[in-house]
């Protein structure tokens, strides 16, 4: 069994009287895809937020291991650095893109960190110094492989907010993966495709777990309602129901959880026996 | 019989107008007030009120007419947007050209006016950074204008420094109270942050006419030194040290004028051009970035505090330079200069021009200030051109002249992003 990548421990946030994640536990295990599913509200996106440094969480911790063995506490570190340092990448529910900039743009602002080490040489690259022509024609190439790996070469110079939106679901993918991350985080990539952008979604997920074309494979944490899809796809599936983990194992054992089905069905007596 | 149809809807439409015409000119064009032999008498003028329900009546028919009527191949927007970046590529060197060679026909008036204009044109360019680039709504640019010329000034009469030494003096200051500005603001979005910018704007300007001792108050600093050409001085009285002297032509107050016209064009030129290149670097494009969607830049590991301040910074520093000009050439600035008018009509010179265009603003700019320039004779019915203009424009080309947006970068050909998709930036 592969070593635990982002280990999540008492984990509870708190809005107000409203207790939307209620002392979680779980791993998302190196090389793997994990699912957290469950009903509407059960706290899955609070989760996420957590993780990417958009909430700070009531209580609990949030641990991911870094370069030289550090263990990076994500629960205290402002967003921007947990993209930047912690290398864990997010795409959004509601789509989240830059629409009046271009396909390739889109991608180039997710390499900024790598573009501009500091703000000085940022300035200095205005006068054409500091390397910088080097470093956008790698970041370029980078995008170019991305889009290639999605099919959206040919739409590289168009307006992201001009392209359909199965091709808008897999450029905020695409754009997370510029960054290089470990860990990415996707909150409902299959929402709205139909089922054969659904399938062309999953090739792609275990191709970013599993790596190709030179790049190392990443982990990746999933929220989904398409059974379908998490079935599927995913190593390792976790079931939240009112802030609480229910159910935690393979697509196989939480299928069968007695408390999964009654977290989804309804905890009717006549449903549980039917079912 | 759709046509019919259409002719009774029409009148009908243009009847309901010049209705409401009526009810709104009745009284306010209808009835005139006299002054009578003990009071005020009222004099009815119904052929007045005739008229302009007439004129309402006709306009509104002639409208409905023209749009049942309209070619079938009206031009789209992004036609439109395409077509504007075709002549925009004429337009540039044009103007360009024509500025760079009109002190050679035009008189002091016209480079009166034209430094005049530049100023505003570079006072735009600076704005557009923050406003266009980065999509903050910044409603007190006049303060970094301010912050430049006061610097200029009490730099130049307190330790004697030189116009060129305070140049990047006073953009570095201007620079600083950018940044000092943009601590408090960097939560601020939208409404929220055009109030704080309007009331920092006023806070200088206050500051400025109260801290009397340093500032002198109301009353202003003058003779404040004018510009040197490589140490050579633009004196009346010709003399060793003087332009006039060393070139060997006699004194002549216009040899200064065109000197502060090259001045004040090479300083907006610089402009235009560190921000032309700093879009296509990834600090612009994160600027760029952060008006599109602040949330999706965090979860990109783009720190949206340094962004904004860098933004703010860069965008004050050549409001400051533009300061600094603006008090040599004077040679006396008092607070009154930098009002909220300022910062309002190097707003709308922006806004005009239409969002992030370099182009669009210098057009903006030379419309606005050229055109209020030239319609002084008009006297009163200035502002009333200028706000029907305003008003045209923003039914006609709701995002400004040019509206369209380049891309920073291409695998294949760039093409014009049309102007709806692009976020006008709430933070």
């Amino acid at each position: 069994m592969a070593e635990p990548l982002l280990e999540v421990r008492d984990l509870s946030m708190r809005f107000g009287g409203l207790t939307a994640v209620d002392t979680l536990c779980f791993d998302a295990r190196a090389g793997e895809i994990t699912a957290v599913i469950g009903p509407n509200g059960a706290g899955k996106t609070t989760v996420f937020n957590c993780i990417t440094g958009f909430y700070r969480p009531t209580t609990g911790s949030i641990a991911l291991p870094a370069a030289g063995g550090v263990r990076l506490a994500l629960e205290r570190m402002p967003g921007h650095r947990i993209a930047r340092q912690a290398r864990v990448a997010r795409t959004f529910q509601n789509i989240r893109l830059f629409a009046g900039m271009t396909v390739l743009e889109n991608l180039l602002v997710a390499q900024h960190n790598r573009l501009m080490p500091s703000v000085a040489n940022g300035l200095l690259a205005v006068f054409g110094l500091g390397g910088h022509a080097r470093a956008e024609r790698a970041a370029i190439e980078r995008a170019r492989f991305w889009l290639d790996a999605v099919g959206l070469t040919a739409r590289a110079d168009d307006p992201a907010g001009a392209l359909p939106y199965g091709a808008q679901r897999r450029l905020e993918i695409v754009r997370a993966m510029c960054i290089s991350p470990v860990l990415l985080c996707l909150d409902e990539p299959a929402a709205g495709l139909n089922p054969r952008e659904s399938d062309e979604l999953s090739a792609l997920l275990r191709r970013i777990r599993d790596g190709a074309g030179g790049e190392p494979g990443c982990s990746i944490l999933l929220i989904e309602h398409d059974m379908g899809v998490v079935m599927r796809i995913s190593d390792h599936i976790v079931v939240l129901d009112h802030g609480r983990k229910i159910s935690d194992g393979s697509p196989a054992e939480v299928r069968a959880d007695p408390a999964v089905i009654a977290a989804y069905l309804g905890e009717d007596e006549t449903t549980e026996s039917a079912a | 019989m759709p046509a019919r149809a259409g002719v009774a809807v029409a009148l009908r439409d243009a009847f309901l107008s010049a209705l409401v015409a009526l009810g709104l000119f009745g009284a306010m064009i209808g009835l005139k007030t006299d002054v009578g032999p003990s009071s005020l008498v009222l004099t009815p003028r119904p052929w007045a009120v005739a008229i302009a329900v007439g004129a309402v009546f006709a306009g509104r028919l002639a409208l409905l007419v023209w749009r049942a009527w309209r070619p079938a191949g009206a031009p789209s927007p992004r036609r439109l947007a395409a077509a504007g970046h075709q002549a925009g590529r004429y337009l540039a060197p044009l103007l360009l050209t024509f500025a760079l060679t009109l002190p050679a026909y035009g008189g002091r008036y016209w480079l009166d006016l034209g430094i005049l204009v530049l100023t505003y044109v570079m006072l735009g360019w600076g704005l557009t950074i923050v406003v266009g680039l980065a999509g903050l709504l910044d409603l007190g640019y006049v303060a970094f204008y301010a912050v430049g010329a006061y610097s200029y000034a009490l730099l130049a009469q307190t330790f004697g420094l030189g116009f060129w030494t305070c140049l990047p003096l006073a953009g570095l200051l201007a620079a600083c109270w950018g940044v000092m500005l943009g601590f408090p603001v960097l939560r601020l979005r939208g409404d929220y942050l055009a109030i704080v910018t309007l009331a920092f704007g006023e806070i200088i300007r206050i500051v400025l006419l109260n801290w009397v001792s340093l500032t002198n108050g109301p009353n202003g600093i003058s003779s404040i030194p004018r510009p040197t050409l490589f140490g050579l001085t633009f004196s009346m009285e010709g003399g060793p040290g003087s332009v006039a002297d060393f070139f060997g032509v006699e004194p002549d107050i216009s040899q200064r004028v065109i000197f502060l016209y090259y001045v004040i064009l090479g300083l907006a030129l610089l402009t235009n051009w560190v921000s032309l290149r700093l879009r296509r670097l990834p600090l612009g494009r994160a600027w760029e970035a952060l008006r599109e969607d602040e949330v999706a830049c965090r979860a990109l590991g783009i720190n949206v505090t340094t962004t904004k301040l860098t933004a703010f910074a860069i965008g004050a520093c050549f409001g400051g330079f533009a300061g600094a000009f603006f008090a040599t050439r004077q040679a006396f600035i008092s607070p009154e200069s930098f009002t909220f008018m300022e910062s309002a009509t190097v707003l709308a010179i922006v806004v005009l021009g239409g969002l992030g265009s370099q182009l669009g603003v210098a057009l903006a700019a030379l419309v606005m200030i050229g055109g209020a320039e030239l319609f002084r004779d008009f006297a009163e019915y200035r502002m009333l051109v200028f706000g029907a203009a305003l008003v045209a424009m923003m039914i006609l080309r709701p995002r400004g002249l040019v509206s369209g947006r380049t891309p920073s970068v291409a695998l294949g050909t760039a093409q014009e992003i049309s102007a709806d998709l692009v976020a006008q930036g709430r933070g």
